[in-house]
């Protein structure tokens, strides 16, 4: 069986929903694949108030944003095509793609796609690290949040980082005891609001501290972790052992790329972005002109943001197809208002770095 | 120090602390916000405009606290559960501290719990007074707890 849609979206959070919208609002007809049951992305875990502008969502809770998304789509729905478990798994030459679902494999022709594949959980190499019982953040806010089912009694959190704090946070919320915190630079690495949060419930922080082990031997019992130097290297006789059932990583994610290099995008290594990233302009579009990219694949940041480049994407994705709109430009000059706000300032400052190194290498392409 | 423990020390909560004579007149909110983050909710929170922005998001909020009221609108709209509101002229000797709580269960009033210091650590019994909890505030309640005075800018949070 083939399909045949004007703009085809790949990835059902935030970025894609925001991606589908627009377009499909625009006058575009979209189809939106997404492999999991249940669109959204990872809002759907996200039980805390995001942050950001008060104009756009600030103060409501990720989940909140994923229900208000998905009544959007819904307006749209004579022009947009959701297809749930149903995942991209290939580009071909003709902008052509295949879509697989639970049973059938088909063919997408499309004029215009837009990649919104998120990212993937870095590990991290420890002694004992593929025990039973230590998790990546991402898969402890699906077992807690979407499941209902605790990870464990006692858990260690690596990583200082929002999504290391946040899911702290989340999982003294469900009752699980926290028992520390450990990062490897001097410095808490996200927002310092987050980092009182869990400190005055409690939980330890070990900045300059890393973990050097799991203990236990069919399942986590506990974890030795010592002091860093600054060139992050263990120092001797400081080793603690702490009690835990649990282990949570948290220590950053990296762009999910597979379907941009079948796509023949070039790819740039962006470290602040979190690694290879596509290249891409500031209507989002990569070095091949039919496909886009939003969201985290572009590199990482967090939902507001993908949102907003979803935005951009979707309205350039219509024009592409349909030719220029004064609807579109007003869109894509919002949104690109939006951004430079949430971007600037100290905090900002990386991504900023990251996004002029991209901007950059595609005005030398 | 903040950035290393994620305790505010006393030394940085000063930028932030009403001057005395303000203290003197009643309930006034403390934004424990100390950082540049791109967020904004506690400004268009405040229905007397007290809180301000100079160089748009990313800036801290800047409270007049002469302007505030210490209403405690801006409490459950923090993203970061970082606004407080302090109360020196509850009852002689005693003040109030009103502060996010996300935790069930969700205190009664007059219920006595543990208060906790910015590192949560236990300081001692106190009484709830009052808790708000209405659907608008989306599952963020609104304790407020009688303290001594003393304890007024040490204990930040509670255990039921």
């Amino acid at each position: 069986m083939s399909r045949n849609t004007e703009v085809f979206v790949i990835g059902g959070g935030p970025a894609g929903l925001s991606a589908a919208y627009v377009a499909a609002k625009l006058g575009a007809r979209t189809l939106l694949v997404d492999d999991s049951s249940r669109i959204g992305g990872q809002l759907i875990k996200q039980t805390h108030r995001f942050f950001g502008s008060s104009n756009r969502d600030a103060g409501i809770r990720g989940i909140t944003i994923a229900d208000k998304l998905q009544q959007d789509i819904k307006d749209v729905s004579d022009k947009l095509t959701v297809l749930e478990n149903t995942a991209a798994v290939g580009f071909y030459h003709n902008k052509e793609a295949g879509i697989l679902s639970h049973s059938a494999y088909e063919r997408v022709s499309y004029q215009s796609a837009i990649v919104c594949t998120g990212a993937t959980e870095n590990s991290l190499a420890f002694e004992n690290n593929d025990l039973p019982g230590i998790y990546g953040a991402g898969g402890v806010q699906t077992l807690m949040n979407v499941h209902g089912i605790r990870p464990g009694q006692k858990i260690l959190m690596i990583g200082s980082g929002n999504i290391g704090l946040i899911v702290s946070y989340q999982l003294i919320q469900a009752g699980v005891e926290v028992v520390g915190l450990v990062e490897g630079s001097p410095a808490i690495g996200g927002y310092l609001v987050h980092a009182s949060k869990i400190r005055r419930l409690g939980v330890p922080i070990y900045t300059s501290h890393t973990i050097l082990k799991a203990l236990g031997t069919d399942e986590v019992e506990g974890a030795t972790i010592c002091r860093v130097d600054e060139k992050f290297q263990p120092v001797p006789n400081t080793e603690l052992d702490i009690k835990c059932d649990c282990i949570c990583l948290a220590v950053g994610l990296t762009p999910l790329i597979d379907l941009f290099q079948q796509a023949h995008c070039r790819m740039v290594h962006v470290g602040e972005l979190g690694g290879l990233v596509p290249l891409h302009d500031s209507s989002m579009r990569t070095t091949n002109p039919e496909v886009f990219v939003a969201g985290d694949a572009s590199g990482i940041e967090e939902a507001t943001t993908a949102i907003l480049a979803g935005r951009i994407a979707g309205a350039r994705a219509y024009e592409s197809v349909h030719g220029k709109s004064p609807q579109a430009e007003e869109i894509v000059a919002e949104a690109r208002e939006e951004l430079r706000t949430l971007r600037s300032g100290s905090t900002g400052e990386r991504i900023r770095w990251g996004r002029e190194r991209v901007m950059k290498e595609v005005g030398e392409c | 120090m903040l950035k290393h423990d994620g305790i505010i020390s006393n030394e940085e909560l000063k930028a932030v602390l009403p001057p005395p004579a303000r203290l003197e007149k009643g309930p006034v909110a403390i934004i424990e916000c100390l950082q540049d983050i791109p967020c904004d909710p506690c400004v268009s929170a405040c229905p007397v405009k007290a809180i301000k922005m100079q160089e748009g998001i990313t800036d801290k909020p800047r409270l007049e606290f002469d302007i505030c009221t210490g209403c405690g609108l801006c409490v459950a709209k923090c993203p970061g559960l970082a606004i407080f509101i302090i109360n020196l002229k509850h009852t002689p000797g005693m003040a109030t501290v009103s502060m996010s709580h996300e935790l069930l269960p969700i205190p009664e009033k007059g219920q006595e719990v543990t208060a906790l210091d910015r590192a949560g650590k236990p300081v001692g019994k106190v009484k709830v007074v009052r808790v708000i909890n209405p659907p608008a505030y989306d599952r963020t309640a609104v304790v407020t707890i009688e303290v001594p005075v003393d304890q007024v800018n040490n204990i930040r949070a509670i255990r039921v």
